[in-house]
């Protein structure tokens, strides 16, 4: 009785806001995880993405529309992602972003047949960026393809320009997701004619004394690509300084390199030389993020804890501000806050030059490349918090996009 | 189910034989057909018959889990890896050889029940909290295969898209078709169980949970019904893993973790042990329950909160509140949500007197 008393009291209440100034609340569905086992990312990663909602309601939303964000937590759980799909759909939202791998499954089908887009930076697979097989699917973050990619890229300048007889070793966490990275090795390994071993951690990845031994003193590594997840890197982290190796000579993926794996694995000091791969900025010295702050400010609040850690804040600041670009996009292509799911879809597309003061790569998505094109930056661990130790790049794009297309043909 | 004990006199065994003896019982399930298959249909809204949906699947599952742990004693925690099994097998046979759906979801079914077999084995020597274990052994092997087999889980990922069933040319694809083609299974596993229990077997079940040395005296082959057991629960979990990957579009390993096993364990210990209308009860609230909580929360908590706060409030609160309210619906009453409604039922029986 209470839901129907409100539900009726809100539409009244929006039929005369909608009479009177002609704006439209644009609802957005956003899932996460707070409290179940991902819920280290989720707590920093979700308030991120509604302060930059926020932010940009206060300034006055997209052209006079308010955005609602309607969140809701899954505990990274399948059912509960497809009942607060649904519940969305209620709602209208022109745009639904799942959380986590398996939930990005369940629903791609469901999201295409009801033609509302999503994104899912850095869950899926490689595959979600073929904008053909999945229309309303986004990725827009680089894919374990592109992150091995570049990965090799960034190996090769920093062993001075040729990985000739070069060894890499490939540590990942053994599930599907950590196998990704290894199909790119080996479609580079003969053309630059390195040599690389793979090294399975298993989960839950606190043990891996025995693989980093193998990787330090039998294959002698030249370079170390690291794809954990979860308390795995951290305990990477304390081995590979046990065992003596270099920390500037390792690379980690995206789900690798948060500020709590380096707090875990003992602070910024013993951390020092680390590298991770990101696809959204790290740090705290963008405009937006100061925008955030100040908006804090000027309402008398603290800014929140979860601003601390910016390696997952930021994702959800960079997930925000994509989502809102292709909203606006579509808003302006419409002339007004009607907008459809497909009107959205279309909106990704026109996204150009936006990067937020540094914080987002230059997007490009195409029809064919929902991946926007597979930039990373590399930050390397200091004394004083991450630097960004390259510029946003990416490499062998043929050869990921051949990798792609085969893997694509073989499953369809 | 829902009707008096009282009158069933029995005089030649054709009414011995009947499933539903007393007029209003059959009175009750023809109220239940027409609610779920006429009412639900018509009335509802996509998103109510979404929940509805999942609940169906959850019911067959639960009802699985039941029969081996509520109704023949043995404690398994591995009735996910058992849904993986029937998944995948399913989705490889649809995408590797275009079976139809009415093919596949036996199939999903007796190759989970064969898995269940071969897990079951230490059943015979091994009892209670460490059988536990045996079945989390499984859980945990069967997850691995799984994730590294290719020719299993497809390569991608370790999962492995499939279309909507197909069902004599007809595709279910809006959420009323599949609501309706999942309700039926649901329905249809409700009646197998409510026939497997009276029948020799689930008697043989029972005699072993209570007391498996006298079972053994009175000469029933322990061994063999502990097997069936399994074999029996591990084809619902099969079937269950077959309804997830047809509803979902998709076979993933990542459905069907150690979490899920729990969950469901959760379900018939709420629902109550050894009761099929528990192991319904079970379902509907495990999964609706933190649904409730989240909406009672926006609405409540909206009023003296802001929203971004909220946000994270609702979700650690929910985990607070179901976790509270599991333990005081278990304290109110250990033998579940079955026994609950049973209280309810002979108290109002004799309302408003009392004994």
């Amino acid at each position: 009785m209470k839901i129907w008393t409100t539900l009726g009291a809100a539409a009244i209440a929006a039929s005369a806001i909608a009479s009177t100034a002609s704006a439209k609340d644009l609802v957005i569905g956003f899932m996460c995880d707070r409290t179940g086992p991902t819920s280290v990312t989720g707590t920093a990663l979700c308030p991120g993405y509604h302060d930059y909602v926020n932010l940009v309601n206060s300034k006055g939303g997209i052209m006079g529309n308010k955005v609602i964000v309607n969140e809701i937590d899954h505990e990274y759980k399948v059912p509960p992602a497809v009942e607060a799909y649904q519940k969305f759909k209620t709602q209208n939202a022109v745009l639904v972003s799942p959380y986590g791998t398996p939930m990005v499954f369940a629903l791609v089908q469901k999201m295409a047949e009801d033609k509302i887009p999503g994104t899912s930076a850095g869950f899926g697979t490689a595959l979600a960026g073929n904008g053909e097989r999945y229309p309303y699917m986004f990725p827009i973050a680089a894919s374990y393809y592109s992150q091995s990619a570049a990965a090799v890229q960034f190996a090769k300048d920093q062993l001075g320009g040729s990985l000739k007889g070069k060894k890499i070793a490939y540590i990942f966490y053994d599930n599907p997701a950590g196998r990704e990275g290894i199909p790119i090795l080996e479609k580079l390994a003969p053309k630059e004619g390195f040599t690389y071993r793979t090294f399975a951690v298993p989960p839950p990845g606190v043990e891996m004394g025995p693989q980093i031994l193998d990787i330090t003193r039998r294959f002698r590594a030249d370079f170390v690509i690291s794809h954990l997840f979860g308390r795995a890197p951290s305990v990477s982290l304390k081995e590979f300084k046990r065992a003596g190796y270099p920390l500037n000579k390792v690379v980690g993926f995206v789900w690798a390199g948060s500020e709590g794996d380096i707090i875990a694995s003992g602070g910024w000091e013993a951390a020092e030389g680390y590298n991770t791969m990101h696809f959204a900025g790290v740090g705290s010295d963008y405009p937006v993020l100061q925008e955030i702050r100040d908006m804090y400010k000027a309402q008398g609040k603290e800014e929140p804890d979860a601003m601390q850690y910016t390696a997952y804040y930021n994702r959800g600041v960079f997930q925000a501000a994509v989502h809102l670009a292709a909203i606006e996009n579509a808003v302006k292509a419409k002339g007004s806050a009607d907008i459809t799911g497909t009107d959205v879809r279309d909106g990704f597309y026109e996204i150009k030059d936006y990067t937020l003061g540094g914080l987002l790569p230059p997007l490009q998505i195409t029809r064919k490349d929902h991946e926007g094109g597979g930039w990373v930056r590399i930050f390397q661990a200091t004394k004083d918090g991450y630097k960004p130790n390259t510029d946003w790049y990416r490499a062998y794009r043929a050869e990921v996009r051949e990798l792609l297309e085969a893997e694509i043909a073989h499953t369809k | 189910m829902f009707y008096r004990e009282s009158g069933e006199y029995k005089t030649d065994y054709k009414r011995d034989m009947t499933l539903y003896a007393l007029p209003i019982s059959r009175f009750s399930v023809g109220l239940m057909v027409l609610l779920f298959f006429v009412a639900a249909p018509l009335l509802l809204g996509e998103y109510q018959l979404t929940l509805l949906s999942l609940v169906a699947i959850a019911v067959v599952g639960a009802l699985g889990l039941n029969i081996l742990v509520g109704y023949a004693g043995q404690l398994s925690i591995g009735h996910a890896a058992f849904m993986s099994v029937g998944a995948y097998t399913a989705a490889n046979l649809v995408t590797k050889l275009d079976m139809p759906f009415l093919l596949t979801l036996p199939a999903g079914g007796l190759m989970a029940a064969a898995i269940g077999l071969v897990v079951g084995i230490p059943s015979l020597r091994i009892k209670g909290i460490y059988l536990a274990i045996a079945t989390l052994a499984a859980q945990f092997i069967i997850e691995w295969i799984i994730n590294h087999s290719p020719s299993i889980s497809g390569g991608v990922q370790a999962s492995i898209e499939i279309d909507r069933p197909t069902i004599l040319g007809w595709k279910l694809d809006q959420a009323v078709e599949l609501y309706m083609f999942l309700v039926t299974i649901a329905a249809i596993a409700i009646v197998c169980t409510q026939n497997l229990i009276r029948s020799r077997i689930g008697r043989a079940f029972i005699a072993i949970r209570d007391q498996d040395i006298a079972a053994e005296i009175i000469g029933i082959s322990v061994f063999k019904y502990k097997l069936y057991a399994f074999g029996i629960s591990s084809f619902y979990a099969g079937v269950t893993g077959v309804l997830y990957t047809y509803y979902l579009g998709i076979a993933s390993y990542e459905q069907f973790t150690l979490v899920v096993s729990i969950d469901y364990l959760a379900m018939i210990i709420i629902g109550g042990l050894g009761s099929i209308l528990g192991s319904v009860l079970g379902a509907f609230f495990i999964t609706l329950l933190p649904i409730g909580i989240r909406l009672f929360m926006e609405n409540v908590g909206s009023l003296f909160l802001e929203p971004e706060a909220l946000a994270s409030i609702i979700s650690q609160m929910r985990l607070i509140v179901f976790g509270s309210l599991i333990i005081i619906f278990l304290i109110m009453e250990p033998e579940g949500l079955n026994r609950l409604w049973i209280n309810i039922r002979n108290y109002f029986r004799v309302w408003p007197f009392s004994y």
